[in-house]
């Protein structure tokens, strides 16, 4: 496993213990993709980090980190109507960004066929929402497969990449985020690459490409007619299962929600009979009606909206049928991640009873997993003391020790009044909203800070207002806000928190780093680009000196117009880390001078370092394990008790 | 079908427990064992809580251990510790965990009192299950106090069927040269 780049190019049949994303790019090896392209976004970046790990001359497929999410799935687009197998993956919001293209897609015959791989968030993991992408897979009548497990990842997204390149057209593989990270022992077949054509085969004589009045109609049509099919296929595809039972009861799942329900079914007397659905749009329509008729009560268990029930239930309506089907009963089962313990929940609330008669099976444990006896032996449960259960203090997430960001917040704030407005944009610097900064108090989306800032100054004329961005976002939406600002000249300071890299997803290079995916690439500056948009009021500086950013952000505030702050320092996790990796590096540390310190304790108060702890007795302490030495802290010190630590390692 | 064997790994984002998972789960897989599992990211990286789930043995389906339902929990860290002893652990389950802490923002405000070794001890002492503490004075680098605990889960035996050459195997599996040597070594130092 240490070579996972070799393992991924086996040509005979393997298994091996990996993640739901790692299976998807062995899927996209065996089925023949040639281009593939993305933004990063969770849960997905560990899609690129295995294909990372297979040496760029030997990649059987071109891979690129596009700028945004329109933009990789356009040059998917691009190569699939040129005859091209090809993949685009993102993140579930970032099919918002890409939907302007996206929704044209069905209307295109795509030669090599596409597959657009979406990293649905329910229970918002790591996303500012937990929208349900299928809604857009009717919008766009683009049909959707959905795996439960990593293994099916792998079987959906074979079948995902050949049913797009048979009907020349788009299909989507819904990854959720526990499904994108699910690890389990994979089974693989072989492959044998066959060889590239590279032939452009791009034809707009042999179909119409441009949908346009009185184009769209008979596009439309041939969509509908296509997605017809597809819908007789899926009636008989192996993805979709009937766990049978002679229950008069029956439920219908989709997603990890049929991995939840089979954990709360172990055992039960008595089950249910499931209906499995792997291809859930469009709903294989004679399968289900033939589920409902066989059954007196139907639940349908889908996480997030009521997608299938919708269908389903004018289904029934259409098909005369009189089975009770049971959908969404209370507004929480439209919201979170159908975890064992909700879908638990809900069928007790759907069947009161159904999950009391366990098996003895489940109580005892097989003997190749017998637990030891430390394990098995139980005392009664004494009373709990009231102490005891204090709540635990939360634990948000916190800017990295050194991290730039946090010098740019302590030192802006300085520089603002405690009525001033600021505003958020996604990325790291996002973690400046909570204590003690409370910097960035709105965010939307991916590169809305410039345009929400430029509406909040609109007769505004007590309150300053600025805002924050990071530089994979100035790329990747930021600049049409910015221009907006400038044409519109706006009365906004927009502080760019340039770190080099895309942080928050896990360090992708980006436009303004030097370096793409695939090695070096001309670099794209962020203050050249500004310049370029027609930004004539710009400073710059770097994070670490924090009075000299508060006295620029001072003066730019107090000008009028559109002003920009560059705030630059680089990553220090990512920076850390290479370091590490280097012959020679030792720790570095900064330590207090318990002597100095006069215990204003402004390190921990203001600046919120997470090396510093409090002591009981209420002195402030290093944490060894934490602080990298960067010594951004010191100036923060009243007393400058924080010193370096000549008895570092 | 018997029940799965399911473990909770939790911590602090930073502390290594991507490495902690991925060698139970090898070592699970090399020891012929039904292995399901999952990570559970988050904003982890910026020092939120990361936590890890793994099901061995047939009869899991899910790769996430049901709330209350963890056979053993490790913990990196004391205040996680106590955290999952309350939400993740069964009744007759063992929490084991390295007594480390990393004081989340309301302690360092001097706003929570912070979480101290005999607290959890005796939460678990009232709960009636077991706790195992670890803590290794001779660690000079933080970042393999996981392999503390992995060398106390083989010592001890604490996963059912996995025995110290799995562990072994599964952190050839993962690691090479000067990392691989110093893991190695801090696994080999608990082998009673
Ligand atoms: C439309 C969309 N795509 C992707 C993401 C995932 N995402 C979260 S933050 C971020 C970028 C952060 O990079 P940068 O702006 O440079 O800020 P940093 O984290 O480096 O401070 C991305 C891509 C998202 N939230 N929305």
């Amino acid at each position: 496993m240490k070579d996972l780049g070799a393992m991924l190019l086996g040509r005979a049949a393997f298994s091996e213990l990996a993640i739901g994303n790692t299976a998807l790019v062995r899927a996209m090896i065996e089925g023949g993709a040639r281009v593939v392209t993305s933004y990063p976004g969770s849960p997905t970046p560990e899609i690129a980090e295995a294909i990372r790990a297979i040496p760029k001359d030997k990649r059987p497929f071109y891979f690129e980190f596009s700028t945004n999410e329109k933009v990789a799935l356009e040059v998917a687009f691009g190569a699939a109507i040129n005859g091209h197998s090809s993949v685009v993956f993102f993140k579930s919001v970032g099919l918002n960004v890409a939907a302007d293209s996206f929704v044209q897609l069905a209307l295109m015959r795509i030669l090599g066929g596409m597959v657009v791989v979406l990293g649905d968030d329910p229970g918002a993991n790591s996303s500012q929402n937990e929208q349900d992408n299928r809604h857009y897979a009717r919008m766009a009548a683009i049909p959707v497969l959905e795996p439960a497990t990593a293994q099916e990842s792998y079987a959906m997204m074979l079948e995902a990449i050949a049913m797009a390149r048979r009907t020349m057209s788009v299909v989507i593989l819904r990854m959720t985020t526990h499904v994108c990270h699910a690890k389990e022992l994979l089974h693989f077949s072989a492959w044998n690459d066959p060889p590239l054509d590279r032939a452009p085969r791009f034809d707009p004589d042999a179909a119409n490409y441009i949908p346009l009045a009185a184009s769209v109609a008979p596009l439309k049509r041939e969509a509908l007619a296509r997605l017809e099919r597809t819908r007789l296929e899926f009636e008989r595809s192996p993805f979709n299962r009937v766990l049978s039972s002679s229950s008069r009861r029956g439920i219908i799942v989709a997603g990890t929600a049929r991995l939840s329900l089979a954990d709360c079914l172990e055992g039960v007397c008595g089950r249910p009979t499931v209906l499995e659905l792997g291809t859930v749009f469009p709903l294989p329509r004679g399968l289900v009606r033939d589920f409902l008729a066989a059954h007196e009560e139907v639940k349908i268990l889908e996480e997030l909206d009521p997608v299938l029930e919708l269908d389903i239930k004018a289904l029934a309506y259409d098909a005369g049928l009189k089975t009770r089907i049971i959908g969404k009963v209370d507004p929480e089962e439209l919201i979170g991640e159908y975890l064992p313990e909700k879908v638990r929940s809900i069928l007790e609330a759907t069947w009161p009873g159904l999950l009391g008669t366990t098996k003895a099976s489940t109580v005892a444990a097989p003997a190749a997993i017998a637990r030891p006896a430390t394990l098995a032996a139980v005392s009664a449960p004494a009373i709990l003391s009231a102490a005891a259960l204090t709540a635990l203090p939360a634990r948000p997430p916190q800017l990295c020790p050194g991290c730039g960001h946090r010098s740019a917040f302590h030192a802006i704030k300085k520089a603002l009044a405690g009525d001033d407005i600021t505003v958020a944009d996604i990325g790291c610097h996002t973690l400046g909203y909570l204590e003690p900064y409370r910097m960035g108090r709105v965010l939307l989306s991916m590169g809305h800070s410039t345009s929400t800032a430029s509406g909040l100054s609109i007769f505004n004329e007590s309150r300053k207002v600025l805002c924050f961005i990071g530089d994979s976002t100035f790329f990747h939406a930021g600049m049409p806000g910015i221009v907006n600002a400038v044409y519109n000249s706006h009365n906004v300071t927009l502080v760019v928190m340039e770190n080099g890299t895309t942080a928050m997803t896990g360090h992708q290079d980006h436009p303004g780093a030097g370096r793409n995916f695939n090695g070096e690439s001309p670099k794209i500056p962020v203050r050249q680009a500004l310049e370029g948009l027609g930004v004539t009021n710009i400073r710059e500086v770097d994070a670490y000196r924090q009075s000299e950013l508060e006295s620029l952000v001072r003066a730019a505030v107090a000008e009028s117009g559109f002003k920009v702050v560059i705030a630059r320092h680089p990553c220090m996790l990512k920076l850390t880390r290479e370091a590490r990796r280097k012959p020679g590096w030792t720790a570095r540390r900064v330590t207090i001078d318990q002597e100095s310190c006069s215990l204003a304790r402004l390190c921990v108060a203001d600046f919120g370092c997470p090396s510093f702890q409090r002591c009981g007795d209420g002195r402030i302490e290093v944490h060894k394990d934490l602080c990298i030495g960067d010594g951004s802290c010191k100036q923060v010190c009243p007393s400058t008790a924080i010193v370096d630590d000549k008895g570092g390692e | 079908m018997g029940s799965p064997f399911n473990i909770y790994m939790t911590g602090v984002g930073g502390q290594g427990i991507g490495l902690l998972a991925e060698l139970l789960a090898r070592a699970a897989a090399q020891a012929g064992l039904p292995t399901k599992g999952c990570d559970t990211h988050g904003l982890a990286q910026r020092g939120g809580i990361v936590s890890s789930h793994l099901r061995l043995g047939s009869g899991a389906h899910s790769p996430l251990v049901e709330a209350g339902r963890a056979d053993l929990v490790v913990a990196l860290e004391r205040c996680e510790a106590l955290r999952a002893l309350r939400t993740m652990l069964a009744p007759a389950g063992l929490l084991l965990w390295y007594d480390a802490s990393w004081q989340p923002l309301d302690v360092r405000l001097g706003r929570a009192r912070a979480v101290e070794t005999e607290d959890v001890f005796a939460e678990a002492a009232a709960r009636g299950v077991t706790a195992r503490r670890v803590f290794r004075e001779d660690l000079d680098d933080p970042r393999r106090q996981n392999m503390a605990l992995v060398a106390d889960i083989a010592g001890a035996g604490l996963i059912p069927g996995i025995g110290l050459e799995h562990y072994r195997a599964a952190l050839a599996d993962l690691l090479d040269g000067s990392a691989l040597a110093k893991n190695l070594a801090v696994l080999e130092g608990a082998n009673p």
